[in-house]
């Protein structure tokens, strides 16, 4: 059908892209000025997926895009509808995600007279999208539905968000699908410099302690593969971040696990031992820095990424590649041997001995640590999407990943409310994958109204509540750094969860025992239906081991007792 | 430390905002910003002079640059340019004083626009100091009112940017 033109209102055409862009599944909430759009959708042959709350519908996309590396795409009408995305967006946005957003506007003629449900959503998103375009003629729709899918999936994916008054929906369009887009402003450099990948090799090659430090952007660029094969050349221990997760496997015995506040000892000791750091698709945030005058000061530093904007940003770089992690990758792993660092590793395993992840205790009461470790146990190839606090981290350090887009997280907005709508998203993406919802008593109740959604949709997600009766991660820091004056962070007995899973038609567990623990994931699993699992914790279990704010990263404390 | 960016950008809807939105969320001061369109009407030129050090210049050039609008971003402060500004400046001015104020503006080759009984308005375009002097000698009368346009700047010679 290209080439040709054909007929159609704007409702239609952009289904029409829709489908020309391989979407199969929109999340979405309808209103007044989408109801053209939702009724080109009845009859198309995409899945809408009805979430309660529109903020769901941008973490379910992202969730979707997380799972799979294709573009995820909600629709919400104007003003309230769109203002709700706002979250979901910027979730997106900092985790650099490819969504696509879809909102409804007013009709052209009416917006800025503060009309009926009127809010100028490109002008409160600019700042939290890639980019994003207000339709002004309906002629553009197909040339900016291409546009749109292009600028987030590629470069430094990230949010896109459309802007569709109502007139532009029933209008009549001469349709045309663009095959290719032609942006002059937007050129996306894949390919290294090969000069700097040979003056990068070169460093390599005379390194005796290097360390890889692999973020979202190997998992983003799907180079986890490339990424194993060149740390096994090298011989170079590898260190992930949050959202790095996944990108390698956990036992493998080159990998430090996660580095930075949260991280294992051994990763932040090799970070701060180490003459030479690999960043790969990862952008020295300051969870992963600490005190950034004391980080690597030993190091040179190799930057591979896509943004030339990363590079020297918060840390100053010697060598910077720009280009695609994949890309680069295949190249330098030409120009790369073995490294000297048989002493380093031996080092690195006497830290691993004498410094490992470890908790104690769990006879009476249910450790935290313990469940993840369980559903590892029960089912080693879940995808595991989290909300954010203590049992995001926990999950990030005790389960066992063994590949890129099974862990989900929102880690640079921390979103409390994410982790529930990411996993219908990841669950539809994946309906043969196990989708885990690690979540808080917190954060669950942020998003507890998608209950509605897994039923009716019938979409199985486990959500699994750490229950601790605090928004525990606020609740530590008040505990190290604030006296233990617990201000408005104890939410016992909110609800009873697993009447209120019973409520929605949902299957509602409660474990109030170790030995409990596993016959309830079981049963989760076994039941093939949405169901929550109450899981009553140890309340006052911290994080551990934890680099204070303003401390360099070897600064780490130990907040578990002694076995 | 200032620098003078020459910023081409699509001319189109937004764009302007895009730009000065980035400045101010990412905390980068601003001196002046002088827009319009170019030879080609698909294209706009900005002229922005912001303060910041090397650092500061190397992300508001590469933050430029990621914006999707923007096509491309010179720093025309290492190069050998023509700079200028056109400044209208509204001056207290009687009989007594009058002839004193042309003087001024005579030295400056600036033009005398508007006279009325009480006041003058002149013109000057220059580079910033050439509008510094003028406004220091000008200061005695009493400026009532001043309007500057930015400065824009072009590259010498037949290269462009
Ligand atoms: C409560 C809490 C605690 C946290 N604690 C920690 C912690 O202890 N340790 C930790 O690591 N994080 C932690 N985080 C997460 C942290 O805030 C950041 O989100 C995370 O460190 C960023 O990871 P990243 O550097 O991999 O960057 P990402 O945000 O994943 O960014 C990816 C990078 O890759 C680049 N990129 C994208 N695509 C490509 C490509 N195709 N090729 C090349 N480059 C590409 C991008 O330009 C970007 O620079 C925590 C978050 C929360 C909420
Ligand atoms: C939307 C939002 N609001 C506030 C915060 C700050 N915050 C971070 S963790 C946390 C507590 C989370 O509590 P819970 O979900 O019960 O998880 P726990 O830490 O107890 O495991 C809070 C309030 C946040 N990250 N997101
Ligand atoms: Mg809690």
């Amino acid at each position: 059908m290209t080439g040709r033109t054909e007929k159609m209102t704007g409702a239609r055409a952009i289904i029409e892209c829709l489908h020309r862009e391989g979407v199969d599944t929109i999340f979405g909430y309808p209103g007044g000025q989408v109801l053209p759009i939702y009724d080109a959708l009845y009859d198309s042959k995409i899945r809408h997926v009805l979430v309660r709350h529109e903020q769901s519908a941008a973490h379910a996309a992202d969730g979707y895009a997380r799972a799979t590396g294709k573009v995820g795409v909600c629709l919400a009408t104007s003003g309230p509808g769109a203002t709700n995305l706002v979250t979901g967006i910027a979730t997106a946005y900092m985790d650099s995600i490819p969504i696509v957003a879809l909102t409804g506007q007013v009709p052209l003629s009416m917006i800025g007279n503060d009309a009926f449900q009127e809010a100028n959503i490109t002008g409160i998103t600019m700042p939290i999208t890639k980019h994003n375009y207000l339709i002004q003629d309906a002629n553009d729709i197909p040339r900016i539905m291409k546009e749109a899918f292009h600028i987030a999936s590629t470069g430094r994916p990230g949010p896109v968000l459309i802007d569709i008054p109502k007139d532009m929906t029933t209008e009549m369009i001469d349709f045309h699908y663009p095959e290719t887009v032609k942006l002059r402003s937007y050129n996306p450099t894949y390919e290294g410099n090969i000069q700097q990948i040979k003056k990068a090799a070169e460093e390599i090659k005379r390194s005796s302690k290097p360390v890889i430090y692999a973020g979202g952007g190997v998992i983003s660029a799907n180079a986890s593969g490339l990424l194993q094969a060149f740390a096994e050349k090298v011989q170079a221990p590898v260190t992930t971040t949050l959202t790095g997760m996944g990108t390698f496997p956990v036992g493998h015995p080159l990998f430090l696990g996660m580095l930075g506040m949260h991280g294992t000892k051994y990763a932040n000791y090799a970070i701060q031992e180490s003459d030479l750091i690999i960043a790969v698709g990862a952008r020295f945030d300051d969870r992963v820095t600490g005190k950034i005058k004391s980080f690597a000061t030993n190091a040179k530093i190799i930057h591979i990424d896509v943004d030339p904007a990363e590079i020297s940003k918060n840390v100053h770089v010697d060598i910077p590649i720009v280009g695609n992690a994949k890309r680069v990758l295949e190249d330098l792993l030409k120009y790369v041997d073995k490294a000297p660092t048989d002493d380093w590793l031996e080092k690195i395993a006497h830290w691993k001995r004498s410094y490992p992840l470890y908790y104690v205790g769990g006879k009476e009461n249910i450790k935290p640590q313990y469940i993840i470790e369980q559903i590892h146990d029960a089912c080693k190839d879940a995808i595991i999407v989290t909300e954010v606090g203590q049992h995001q981290m926990w999950a990030a350090q005790y389960f066992r990943f063994s590949e890129p887009r099974t862990f989900i997280s929102s880690g640079g907005l921390g979103t409390m409310g994410f982790g529930f709508p990411a996993a219908i998203g990841a669950k539809i993406a994946k309906p043969d994958r196990v989708v885990f919802d690690i979540s808080g008593d917190g954060s669950f109740q942020m998003s507890s109204q998608e209950l509605a959604t897994v039923v009716q949709e019938n979409i199985p997600v486990i959500i699994a509540i750490f229950n601790n009766g605090y928004l525990g991660m606020v609740r530590q820091w008040q505990e190290l750094f604030f006296d233990k004056r617990y201000s408005y962070t104890c939410i016992r007995d909110s609800v009873d969860f697993v009447k209120l899973a019973e409520a929605y038609g949902a299957l509602g567990l409660r474990v109030k025992q170790p030995s409990e623990v596993r016959p309830a994931i079981e049963q989760a699993i076994a039941s093939g239906r949405p169901t929550l699992i109450d899981f009553w914790i140890e309340c006052e279990e911290n994080v551990s081991p934890m680099v204070p704010a303003g401390a360099a990263i070897n600064e780490i404390l130990d907040l578990e007792r002694k076995a | 430390m200032k620098h003078t960016l020459a910023v081409l950008v699509e001319n189109r809807y937004g764009v302007l905002s895009r730009v000065a939105g980035l400045f101010a969320r990412r905390g980068y001061n601003i001196d002046s910003l002088a827009v319009g369109i170019t030879e080609d009407p698909t294209i706009s030129r900005m002229t922005i002079v912001v303060r910041g050090d090397d650092l500061v210049l190397e992300q508001v050039t590469k933050q430029l640059n990621k914006l999707i609008d923007v096509i491309r971003v010179t720093d025309l402060g290492t190069e050998d340019t023509v700079e200028r500004e056109l400044v209208l400046i509204k001056v207290n001015a009687d009989v007594k004083n009058r002839s004193e104020i042309m003087q001024i503006a005579d030295i400056f080759r600036a033009k005398i626009i508007d006279v009325a009984s009480k006041s003058m308005v002149i013109e000057i375009t220059g580079d910033e100091n050439k509008i510094k002097a003028i406004e220091q000698l000008l200061k005695p009368f009493g400026i009532k009112e001043m309007v500057r346009t930015g400065k824009i700047a072009l590259r010498r010679g037949p290269k462009s940017i």
